[in-house]
């Protein structure tokens, strides 16, 4: 927007590198979104099961995005207060620190080859869960590591001779951003690094006895730090801003949202969704199938988090467009689904590659039930749409069964958000009021504010409050007797998806 | 060489006319208006109605712009449209202080139908109005779309009123459109809710057709001065976003 800014007001930048694309943008100091620019990348899907990102070409869209970004808003690097990054969780890379150049493709959260690794794990399973707080699951980024010293030429001789270096995305940007092979600074934040299974979650740092266990050499690990810190100066790309802040992408969403008290919620619906409830300084039992992790460290204690990650919803979306051509963009399958009154008894249960929180079920397969002659496309696009409601209630009903306090509403943000028949299915299923922030792009919105409350360009987190205001609500209209009988053939359709590939 | 094709451009220009004139025209009016002989207009004009962008009016012959053109004008779904506005609806809000409403046809033209809907961001208690169709004459996104959609919309006969403020006199109405077109924004003083107010200006494709009609609501005495007149900052801030929008639709089919 080339009007909404005066030359003379600072603004901080955001990276959120994200599982489809890489965007920048710039944030006023009331949390007004003023430019944005974005670059997809590839996505290499080699082999069933695997799925990777090229770290370089992610590199070269970061150093695409700022300035574009900054040329929107007719400003210059002298007006950026401070950088902050959120990123894809989970993904992992390593490179070679005297060239920069990644040893191999960098193999993102969704990548199930570590399979193999994980059931191996499972006679120490109770090891992980107690340190790190994670369950082993292909999910995280530690057995990634592995298989990436394992197979990889020369990278564990590398790791172990002190030549090549392990980050999440995070990480990689910084040491790019600050040098790379010229000084750039190997840091990763406590958010990412609670993803990895190799972090103590209570002392917050790596756990020699994890790092022993996945045989990771520590020579090559980042230095753990807070998520609001200034860890370096940017050179190339923008010199002389300080990089103040980074987070993994769902806590980010959780600063963005400003979830500060313990019991605030948040759920971003993107290719995947993810339910994270502020826990404060407790850290949550994982009994129910979710995952304790950290939420942020901005000041001297860590605040800590109650996760739910459910894998397939904008990605299910994405299988009706691109793999069933039933729409041509994700947005039109709410014009569909508007097309029918119900779902016409048809349910889709998306356990592509088994189901997440709070079932952890990996045998278990995709379904669709229900189908009669009755049914067309209006329903299946209805049936997309509530597996998305009906999965954020498992998780939210895992979460109220953990002690701690109640959900009482729930703040949302992320793509899905756009989808306003999503929203009130939402509200309808959680029986809850769903409400959406002004600014749906909480994730980088969290990564702003960690950057600028590290610069002083907010003093404190309570200020960042005032600058959320609602900017739609979803309350809940559907009848009891209808919710408890849709959640019965909700939980139907999910028996049928269980242990689907064992039988096979 | 590139000819100018002299046929074409006189078509364009009747289409502007028609598009222009917020009511059907004769065969004399259009031919007076472009100084074209009247067999040539005649032959023009038919040419338009067999292609469907023209369309005459069975009872008294005038010429009107035609449903096809409509349709090039809106190949938009709504939940695209939403998507691709949601963050500038958004950043007009937060920069102006307004509810943000972003309306477009009703499906059968009668109305105004809102596709996305973003709060005044106050804190006050509101309620969500996607998907309510509300009254074209009565409203500044209506009225922007009677302005500059007239293609797509009909406005109601007679006009109902609604507040003490209601446009109800269709010659009124065909000023303030005039107006509306001649300046480039709609404004509505409250003739919906009494005291609410609403600015807005046409979100236009690539062609420069108006697909939809994006609007501030706020208290009236907000928008407007005390003699009546709009307040500069939320239009400037109304043509931005809707370039912003606009420029996200590219690349849509
Ligand atoms: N209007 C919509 N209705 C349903 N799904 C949508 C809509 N718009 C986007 N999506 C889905 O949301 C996802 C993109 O959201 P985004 O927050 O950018 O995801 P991510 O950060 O994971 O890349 C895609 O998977 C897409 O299918
Ligand atoms: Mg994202």
């Amino acid at each position: 927007m080339s009007t909404a800014v005066p030359a003379s007001e600072r603004v901080v930048a955001a990276i959120d590198q994200g599982t489809t694309s890489t965007r920048c943008l710039l944030f006023t100091r009331s949390g007004r979104m003023v430019a944005v620019a974005q670059r997809e990348h590839r996505q290499h899907f080699p082999a069933p099961g695997r799925a990777e990102h090229d770290a370089t070409e992610i590199w070269r869209a970061v150093t695409r995005v700022v300035p574009a970004a900054l040329r929107r808003a007719g400003l210059g690097p002298e007006n950026v207060a401070a950088l902050g990054i959120a990123n894809q969780r989970e993904t992992t890379v390593v490179w070679n620190r005297h060239t920069g150049v990644p040893l191999a493709r960098a193999i993102t959260w969704q990548d199930t080859r570590t399979d193999g690794i994980v059931s191996g794990l499972a006679d120490t399973a109770g090891l992980y869960a107690e340190v790190s707080g994670l369950g082993p699951a292909t999910y995280f980024a530690g057995p990634r590591l592995q298989w990436l010293l394992d197979h990889v030429p020369g990278a564990r001789d590398g790791a172990e001779r002190g030549d090549v270096l392990f980050g999440t995305m995070e990480s990689w940007l910084i040491w790019n951003l600050t040098g790379g092979p010229d000084g750039g600074v190997h840091v990763t934040d406590v958010t990412n690094a609670s993803r990895t299974m190799l972090m103590d979650l209570r002392t917050l740092e790596w756990s020699p006895q994890l790092c022993a266990a996945l045989r990771v050499p520590p020579r090559m690990l980042p230095r753990i730090v807070p998520n609001a810190q200034v860890y370096g100066t940017c050179t190339g790309l923008l010199p002389g801003v300080p990089v103040a802040g980074a987070l993994g992408d769902q806590q980010a969403a959780l600063v963005g949202q400003t979830c500060f008290a313990p019991g605030e919620a948040k759920c971003t619906y993107g290719t995947g969704a993810f339910l994270l409830k502020n826990t404060g300084p407790r850290i949550a039992s994982s009994a129910a199938g979710l995952i304790p992790t950290v939420g942020y460290l901005l000041g001297d204690r860590p605040v800590y988090a109650l996760e739910g990650s459910i894998a397939m919803t904008g990605s299910l979306v994405q299988w009706f467009r691109d793999a069933l051509g039933m729409i041509s963009t994700a947005a039109r399958i709410e014009t569909l689904a508007m097309s029918v009154p119900d779902n016409g008894g048809c349910y889709v249960v998306p356990a592509f590659s088994g189901l997440y929180a709070p079932r952890w079920n990996p045998d278990a397969r995709g379904v669709i039930v229900g189908l009669t002659s009755y049914i067309h496309r209006g329903h299946l696009a209805r049936a997309v749409l509530e597996a998305t409601a009906w999965q954020t209630r498992e998780v939210l009903d895992a979460m109220n069964r953990d002690s701690g306090v109640g959900v009482t509403r729930l703040k949302v943000d992320g793509g899905m958000t756009a989808n306003h028949l999503l929203m009130q299915c939402v509200a309808d299923v959680l029986d809850l009021t769903v409400e959406r922030p002004l600014g749906s792009e909480a994730v980088s919105l969290g990564a702003a504010y960690a950057a600028g409350l590290a610069v002083g360009y907010w003093p404190d987190p309570d200020v960042l409050r005032r600058n959320w205001h609602r900017a739609a609500a979803w309350e809940p209209v559907m009848e009891p007797g209808l919710r408890e009988r849709e959640h019965v053939n909700w939980r139907r359709a999910v028996e049928r998806s269980i242990g689907w590939a064992r039988s096979g | 060489m590139v000819r100018h094709i002299q046929s074409v451009a006189r078509a364009a220009a009747l289409l502007r006319l028609l598009g222009g004139a917020g009511r059907p025209l004769a065969l004399a009016e259009l031919a007076a208006a472009l100084d074209l002989p009247r067999p040539t207009a005649h032959g023009l004009l038919r040419t338009l109605r067999e292609e469907g962008l023209v369309a005459q009016d069975a009872a008294s012959g005038r010429y009107l712009l035609g449903d096809d053109l409509g349709r090039l004008g809106t190949p938009w779904d709504r939940h695209d449209l939403r998507a691709r506005a949601m963050n500038w609806a958004d950043a007009l809000a937060a920069g102006t202080g307004c509810a943000v409403y972003l309306g477009v046809p009703a499906a059968d033209g009668r109305g105004v139908d809102v596709v996305h809907h973003v709060f005044r961001p106050d804190g006050s208690p509101q309620q969500l109005r996607t998907n309510t169709v509300q009254p074209l004459h009565a409203t500044a996104w209506g009225t922007c779309l009677l302005a500059f959609a007239p293609a797509s919309v009909r406005a109601a006969d007679p006009l109902e009123r609604y507040t003490r403020r209601t446009v109800t006199d269709p010659v009124e109405l065909a000023r303030t459109l005039e107006s509306t077109r001649r300046r480039g924004w709609a404004a509505d003083p409250g003739g919906w809710e009494p005291g609410e107010g609403g600015l807005a200006v046409p979100v236009r494709s690539g062609g420069g057709l108006t697909v939809a009609a994006l609007g501030v609501g706020a208290p009236a005495e907000e928008l407007f001065t005390p003699d009546g007149r709009a307040r500069p900052d939320p239009v400037q801030e109304l043509y931005t976003a809707a370039g912003e929008i606009a420029a996200g639709l590219e690349g849509l089919v």
